[in-house]
């Protein structure tokens, strides 16, 4: 594992993040706090809905148009939410990167691989575009792209979504980021490819001292690559601890039925996403209480009326439950 | 089917943009019957003593007068009549055609879709002006001709909507119900199909309304439909263009009416559309 | 790359070729059927001079013969005589005609397609502003005002009360007289590019590879233009052949009130005087044109979206 660094590289402070509907606001994001140090890879797990994505988007400021987000967002002290076009231009797609899933449609169907590689680089670091090709060639060689002149000239329906997602990793390693955000990198892809790609994660973070973000629905997708984990459940953070410790004791009900419903972690995960009984509560409506409790095992009387808060518990690691499972 | 037009009526009653459309065509429409009724002129009483003279009422002509002396209110308003009444009755047809060769297209489906829909692609690329100037020089200006030669535009998009409409209904499981059941193909395209159709197919009517008011005016204008002495709003704007410089009124009359009127159908027709579609969300 | 678009192109070319031939064929049997002769309005000629003047003009001759001749002259560029001006033949008249209303429809839809795709891109990005509502409103005006209507209108305004342009005529070179009748021309067209490109370019803009460009620090411009313009602009492509036919047909009513001499007037001059084949010629002129239109638009379709080119 690489050294982890005490510099924070991303800092978020209760981030909310609402969707504005005619009159109506839905909150995706409640209350958000966590922090990501170069060389670290954090992982956020929880079910789709969870609000997983929104967290990042809203730092990228990717938000669809009747989002809202409020808070604070800090790379390397400086503030993110409120910062000009101009000044979060140039720190996305260089020092702070995210890849999406869906590599079919991330990419744009009329413009050659090496275009769309390269005009990272002829943005941000001024370089000609042929200085700039030459770079993106290198850069599909590094993530271990067959062929590699050949691709350069040809458009993403050509390649196949293995292929593509490496693309999509390599544009985003084209400048050096500092932190690159990948939100279910794999989920699109089938199996063996998935096994690729998450061992070219790997080796990308032992190359360099950059920062990861991995965004999941399944525990043994990170199981392999994080440090830290935060779980996530209806837009809040129900539990963070460090992964070793996660994965020998987790305390939340969630986060120990999540780990049940994922196969046997062996850092390939199941086609279809974890059950458990039940819904994820709707955004739309407020409940009192713990979010959690109408499917929680250990639910009492309390926990319905009383939600309870994110406290700290030792060693680094964050809770809220009233009636966690035993340390 | 009838919490469908109750709904949409409502909503059509709280917009005021659709109101005022729908009440100043009606207006027209009413003033353009009655108006003529009213007034001694004809639309061909010539007034040789108040020749292209300025609207006024001193002389008994509201709207003033064209160079041959005839009294522009009577002849607007009958232009209007003649125009409303042709987009109408062609619109009538092409309703008529267009409903039941998109029905029968869509309910055949396969093979005879196939090639009903290729002619009517075929025909919409052609710019059916030219055809419908051919046609005027073959036989000549009437009428029934204009009235042919313009329905037999209209029709084309409104089968394409109809047979999309159809495709996609007897799909449903009713459909599939009743032809098991053992009904006739007409007594279910009649029964169950044509009603499900209807919405888009107002729309769609109500937007081809002012299409084939303008294209017999443009016709008119250039001289190939309406005739003298009768009077459309294209032979008017016509006359008016012609005596700008010395009379505008002769051209601003027919000229706004025919614009309003025409933006009045299309936004009636919008606001129509509308209402009709959040039902089917 | 290129092997593959210039076979697609072909193809595209010989399904061209047969409906030409077919709209020259329905018009040349539709003129030859229709009842009456070009001649019928000259009571003045005894029968014998009739009868020379049918010979001059093949028309004494068996239909068949008649449509092949006609092809054949139509081959060699020749339309035949005009039946109304004796000396005069549809050739020169399309030679003179032709240059008058490709310019003015050219220039029209050049205006029709920068404006209507740079409003509708503005209207986009501003949505529910008042950028968008004058748009829209633009588009329903556009669409209801006809030409005829607006044109005679803008020249009281501009020409009879405010003297900045001549009310109607055609000056070889002055580009004075085109104004009016190009903006009128470019009006409707534009106004529905406009709102052709607003809706598909907000559908556009919420395409995950917008998203991606954003988040490669790409700058608004560069995304508007290297990412999205291209797919933006497929439904614009694929009305273009109705926007030119929407030229043509208005250029019918322009040409004839500002007196501008091109293939229109004399189109709707040969109309109003029943000559034959000069209207014959005009429409298989348009029609031509037309269908050229629809073959270099799917070559546009072609370079607009690169998978096009990989469909046989």
């Amino acid at each position: 594992m690489a050294p982890v660094l005490a510099t924070p590289a991303l800092e978020i402070e209760g981030l909310n993040v609402d969707f504005l509907r005619g009159t109506r606001a839905t909150a995706a994001v409640r209350d958000v706090s966590l922090s990501v140090a170069l060389g670290e890879c954090l992982a956020i797990v929880g079910e789709s809905g969870s609000g997983k994505s929104q967290i990042f988007l809203a730092v990228m400021d990717l938000l669809a148009g009747n989002a809202r987000a409020s808070g604070s967002v800090r790379f390397f002290g400086h503030e993110l939410l409120s910062a000009p076009r101009s000044a979060l231009d140039a720190v996305r797609g260089s020092k702070l990167t995210m890849v999406f899933q869906d590599p079919l449609s991330a990419l744009t169907p009329h413009l050659k691989i090496g275009v769309q590689m390269a005009e990272v680089l002829v943005r941000h670091r001024g370089q000609s575009w042929r200085e700039a090709e030459a770079a993106a060639l290198a850069m599909l060689s590094r993530v271990r792209i067959s062929e590699p002149e050949r691709r350069l000239r040809q458009y993403p329906h050509e390649l196949s979504g293995g292929m593509r997602q490496r693309v999509l990793i390599g544009m985003s390693l084209l400048c050096e980021p500092d932190l690159l955000i990948a939100d279910e990198p794999t989920t699109a892809l089938d199996v063996t490819v998935q096994a690729q790609v998450l061992e070219l994660l790997r080796s990308m973070r032992l190359e360099s001292r950059m920062g990861i973000v991995l965004i999941s629905h399944d525990f043994g997708l990170v199981a392999g690559l994080a440090d830290r984990i935060i779980v996530l459940y209806a837009g809040r953070i129900v539990e963070s601890a460090s992964a070793a410790q996660l994965f020998a004791r987790p305390r939340h009900p969630y986060t120990a039925a999540l780990m049940q419903c994922a196969p046997a972690l062996t850092g390939i995960h199941q086609e279809r996403m974890p059950t458990l009984p039940g819904q994820p509560p709707d955004p739309g409506i407020r409940v009192d209480g713990c979010a959690f409790a109408p499917r929680c095992s250990n639910a009492t009387a309390r926990c319905r009326l009383d939600r309870p808060m994110l406290q700290s518990i030792g060693a680094g690691a964050q809770l809220a439950c009233h009636h966690p499972m035993p340390a | 089917m009838s919490g469908i037009w109750s709904d949409t009526a409502r909503r059509l009653k709280s917009s005021p943009l659709a109101l005022a459309a729908a009440g100043f065509i009606v207006a027209v429409a009413l003033v353009s019957i009655v108006g003529p009724l009213v007034d001694s002129n004809r639309f061909d009483t010539l007034d040789w003593s108040n020749i292209a003279v300025a609207p006024g009422a001193q002389h008994g002509h509201w709207l003033g007068t064209d160079r041959l002396g005839r009294d522009l209110f009577v002849r607007t308003l009958d232009g209007t009549r003649i125009s409303l009444l042709i987009g109408l009755i062609a619109t009538s047809v092409s309703l008529v055609v267009g409903v039941a060769y998109g029905a029968v297209a869509g309910f055949a489906g396969g093979n005879i879709d196939r090639w009903m829909m290729r002619v009517v692609e075929i025909l919409s690329g052609l710019p059916l002006v030219f055809f419908v100037i051919l046609l005027t020089v073959m036989f000549g200006r009437g009428v029934l001709l204009l009235l042919i030669s313009i329905g037999s535009i209209g029709w084309l998009t409104m089968a394409r909507i109809v047979r999309g409409q159809t495709l996609s209904i007897r799909r449903r499981e009713f459909i599939e119900a009743a032809i098991a059941g053992g009904a006739s193909s007409g007594r279910i395209i009649f029964k169950h199909v044509i009603p499900n159709v209807i919405g888009p197919v107002i729309v769609y009517a109500t937007l081809t309304v002012p299409q084939m008011i303008l294209f017999e005016s443009f016709l008119s204008f250039l001289g190939l439909g309406i005739q003298e002495p009768h009077a459309s709003l294209g032979t008017l704007i016509a006359d008016g263009a012609a005596e700008m410089e010395a009379a505008p009124w002769i051209l601003l009359t027919p000229g706004v009416l025919l614009a309003v009127l025409l933006l009045s159908f299309n936004i009636f027709g919008d606001c129509l559309r509308d209402a009709l579609d959040t039902e089917e969300h | 790359m290129g092997m593959r678009t210039i076979r697609y192109f072909l193809g595209r070319l010989g399904g061209a070729v047969p409906t030409l031939l077919a709209i020259i064929t329905i018009s040349f049997f539709l003129m030859r059927l229709a009842p009456g002769g070009p001649f019928d309005a000259e009571q003045s000629l005894p029968p014998d001079a009739m009868a020379n003047l049918e010979a001059v003009y093949g028309l004494d001759q068996p239909l068949w013969i008649q449509y092949g001749r006609y092809l054949g002259a139509l081959a060699h560029g020749d339309f035949g005589p005009s039946y109304r001006y004796r000396d005069v033949t549809v050739t020169e008249l399309i030679g003179q005609g032709l240059p008058v209303s490709a310019t003015i429809g050219a220039i029209a839809i050049a205006i029709a397609l920068c404006v209507g795709v740079a409003l509708g891109t503005l209207a986009a990005l501003h949505q529910d502003s008042m950028i968008d509502y004058a748009t829209m409103a633009l588009a329903v005006a556009g669409v209801a005002i006809p030409s005829f209507v607006l044109l005679p209108f803008l020249g009281l305004v501009f020409a009879i009360h405010l003297h900045w342009l001549p009310v109607a005529g055609w000056e070889p070179g002055s580009a004075a007289d085109l104004v009016l009748p190009v903006a009128v021309l470019c009006l409707p067209p534009l106004a529905y590019i406009a709102r052709l490109t607003r809706a598909s370019m907000i559908e556009v803009l919420r395409s995950p590879y917008i998203r991606t460009a954003f988040a490669k620090g790409m700058p608004l411009g560069t995304v508007i233009l290297r990412h999205a313009m291209r797919p933006a602009l497929v439904p614009v492509a694929g009305y273009l052949v109705p926007a030119v036919a929407a030229i043509m047909t208005g250029s019918l009513v322009v040409e004839s009130i500002s007196g501008l001499p091109g293939i229109g007037r004399y189109l709707v001059q040969g109309a109003l005087n029943r000559d034959y084949t000069l209207v014959l010629g005009m429409v298989i002129v348009y029609s031509t044109f037309l269908i050229g239109m629809g073959l270099l638009v799917d070559l546009l379709y072609a370079w607009l979206d690169p998978r096009i080119r990989f469909q046989s």
